[in-house]
């Protein structure tokens, strides 16, 4: 079985964001850059499910401008067999994107789309569902746990309240959570490799998608900072000001 | 000309950023407090690196190393420098001299160090003898087949971990028109062999948790197949294997200088006074410019020395200028990292007085500021009859 893996580079997760001075955006020139950490996760399960003999090809891809190749890399270093890049010069928004990863998978015929759950960077969490519904398949989101057997996963989710264990038919698209498994470094035999490994572009034409934005970005702002909070002498004050001020019981 | 890295290099320099900040600086403060590595500690991170193939990255491929250049492992050591030494030291670089070794050496010591077995540590400095290496008093006398060692060696870094030392000591004397010269041979010794001990060292004010032990030989027997080398060869393994140190400690330098100023460049363009940020006040900023401007020329000479020595070009002063300039730079931008911070800078709260602390040593060991501007004029002034 191949296991697909979507991977989105992102602002680093260490960097303090900045909105850009015209409010079109976040500065992204001289930031560092680096894989979504959520991708991170649904990688190293991928590799783990072929390291126990689950699945036998890893493939990542990344859709953006050259610089996604580096991303790309990143993965292949950690242990992945193949890159595609899509070439794409703006940001695309998530239905496009399930759209071409579509187009990928009919191409590619996975068994299984492991994918980050959101991306860091604009937190749309749509990608997967998407994809999921565009090719008619099964999908397990929010996944912490995930055992495979045969044409059958089950997944365990994170809910509000405790954990969900759901039965899924495969093919399927699962979006991975935080403590679904820790990622693994890239390892210096793996780096040595991974510019030998095969990386093929695709442009966004070649795929015949419309990836035109149907969104438009009026504003974007930094959150107002945040107000020093006050101490209460006692319960009763506290109640008092809850009920009377902030109106909230 | 090409300043760029290849993607491979990138990778390593990513791979190896995120493992110290992820995997050495949550434990940094601990360390600082305990003043040494807990085993187990040191043991985990040991594991990690082995498991990631970065274990002996500087041995070539063919002992079973990681198989970078001088320059690759470089750009390994700048991102390690970031971190503490004390911790960093679990990352496995062993000595690059264990290439030296031959016969059984290789299954006793190389492949073992390699494989992060057995831990070394290098012996050269005594009380009596630092900077004038020959001068040692530490000596190794014939009897029968075997070497009888007498003496005492200080300073000696990580041999509180080491499982075995790599030891200097004289074997003789020449008498030469410059007068009497000293013959020097380079031995292997297991901890734990008779007539060998490790003693605690001195507590240093640089790099807390990383030790220096003492060694005492007394009558402590050593056969032939315990000498590195030959027997009278010990400058030339030294000069053959130990020449590339000092880059390791000029490329640390740098990045522990990195990593200083970046807190400098935060606080500046976040800390008021006067109503305004910090930084736009040049007598704050312009220290900003400076300490970059020195820290990226550190960075280039350092690796263009590196560089040089993977192309087989003379490289002695090159490196020999990159481990003071680097050692230096690292002074003044401690220093001034703790000035842009004011009275916090000094505070335990921070790692910046540690940096500062830790800069200290970078100017003393691997051969002192002085030593290092001897070598460099005597390449210069040598040519001409100087
Ligand atoms: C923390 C620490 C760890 C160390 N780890 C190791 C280790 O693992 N293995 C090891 O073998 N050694 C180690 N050393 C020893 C280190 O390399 C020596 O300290 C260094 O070479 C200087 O020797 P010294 O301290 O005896 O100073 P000295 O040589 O006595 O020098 C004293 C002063 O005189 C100056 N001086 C000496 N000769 C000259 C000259 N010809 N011209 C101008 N100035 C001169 C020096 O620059 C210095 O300022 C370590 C040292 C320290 C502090």
């Amino acid at each position: 079985m191949k296991v697909l893996v979507p991977i989105k580079r992102v602002i680093d997760y260490n960097v303090k964001v900045r909105v850009k001075a015209d409010n079109s955006g976040v500065e992204l020139a001289n930031v560092k850059m680096a894989m979504n950490p959520f991708d991170e996760i649904a990688v190293e399960q991928a590799l783990r499910l072929k390291e126990s003999g689950g699945a036998d090809e890893v493939v990542v891809v990344s859709i953006g401008p050259s610089q996604n190749q580096e991303t790309i890399r990143t993965g292949l270093a950690m242990g992945a067999d193949r890159g595609i890049h899509i070439e794409a010069s703006h940001d695309i928004e998530p239905l496009a994107v399930a759209k071409l990863l579509k187009e990928v998978v009919t191409r590619e015929n996975p068994g299984l789309v492991f994918v980050g759950k959101q991306a860091i960077d604009d937190d749309c969490n749509q990608t997967g569902q998407m994809l999921a519904a565009l090719l008619g398949w099964a999908q397990g989101t929010f996944v912490s746990g995930i055992e495979i057997s045969g044409d059958k996963a089950t997944v365990i989710r994170e809910v509000d309240g405790g954990l969900e264990h759901l039965a899924i038919s495969m093919p399927a698209v699962v979006t991975v959570d935080l403590r679904l498994n820790e990622p693994r470094y890239a390892s210096l035999p793996n780096i040595m490799k991974a510019k030998k490994k095969p990386l093929d572009s695709i442009s966004v034409e070649e795929l015949g998608v419309d990836v035109s934005p149907r969104l438009t970005v009026i504003k974007v702002e930094e959150p107002e900072a945040r107000s020093a909070g006050i101490k209460v002498a006692d319960v009763s004050e506290l109640v008092n000001k809850l009920k009377n001020e902030a109106k909230v019981i | 000309m090409q300043f760029g890295l290849s993607e491979e290099q990138e990778l390593i320099v990513s791979t190896v950023r995120s493992f110290v900040e992820t995997e050495i600086y949550p434990l940094e403060d601990e360390v600082e407090k305990l003043g040494h590595v807990p085993t187990e500690m040191g043991q985990a991170i040991k594991q990690k690196v082995i498991d990631m193939g970065f274990y002996a990255s500087n041995f070539p491929d063919h002992v079973g190393g990681g198989g970078l250049n001088n320059l690759e492992f470089a750009l390994l050591e700048r991102e390690l420098g970031r971190g503490s030494m004390a911790l960093t030291h679990f990352f496995g670089r062993p000595q690059n001299i264990l290439m030296a070794c031959k016969d059984e050496q290789i299954e006793k010591y190389l492949t073992p160090a390699v494989k992060g077995e057995r831990m070394d540590a290098l012996a050269m400095t005594e009380p009596g003898a630092g900077s004038d290496v020959r001068g040692m008093n530490t000596t190794a006398k014939r009897a029968g087949g075997d070497w009888i060692l007498n003496g005492t060696k200080h300073f000696i870094s990580g041999g509180d971990h080491a499982d075995f030392f790599i030891v200097f000591v004289a074997t003789g004397v020449d008498d030469t028109p410059h007068g009497p010269k000293k013959r020097i041979t380079c031995f292997l010794v297991d901890r734990g062999h008779p007539g060998f001990e490790v003693l605690p060292g001195y507590n240093s004010v640089s790099h807390a948790g990383y030790h220096n032990v003492i060694l005492k030989f007394e009558e402590c027997r050593l056969p032939d197949a315990q000498v590195l080398g030959e027997v009278d060869g010990g400058f030339e393994v030294m000069n053959t294997w130990l020449y590339a140190t000092r880059i390791t400690v000029a490329t640390m330098c740098v990045g522990r200088a990195r990593r200083a100023f970046d807190y400098a460049l935060t606080y500046a363009a976040e800390r008021k006074q006067f109503g305004k940020q910090i930084g736009k006040f040049q007598g704050v900023s312009f220290k900003l410019a400076d300490m970059i401007t020195e820290i990226d020329a550190a960075d280039w000479l350092t690796l263009a020395s590196a560089w040089r020595l993977d192309q087989g070009l003379p490289a002695n002063r090159e490196i020999a200028s990159a481990k003071l300039y680097a050692s230096e730079m690292l002074a003044r931008v401690t220093d001034e990292a703790i000035q842009v911070y004011g009275g916090m800078g000094l505070m335990d709260d921070l790692p910046l007085a540690r940096f500062w602390r830790d800069a200290r040593v970078e100017r003393i060991w691997d051969g002192t500021s002085e030593i290092q501007r001897h070598i460099i004029s005597r390449d210069l002034l040598r040519p001409l009859g100087g």
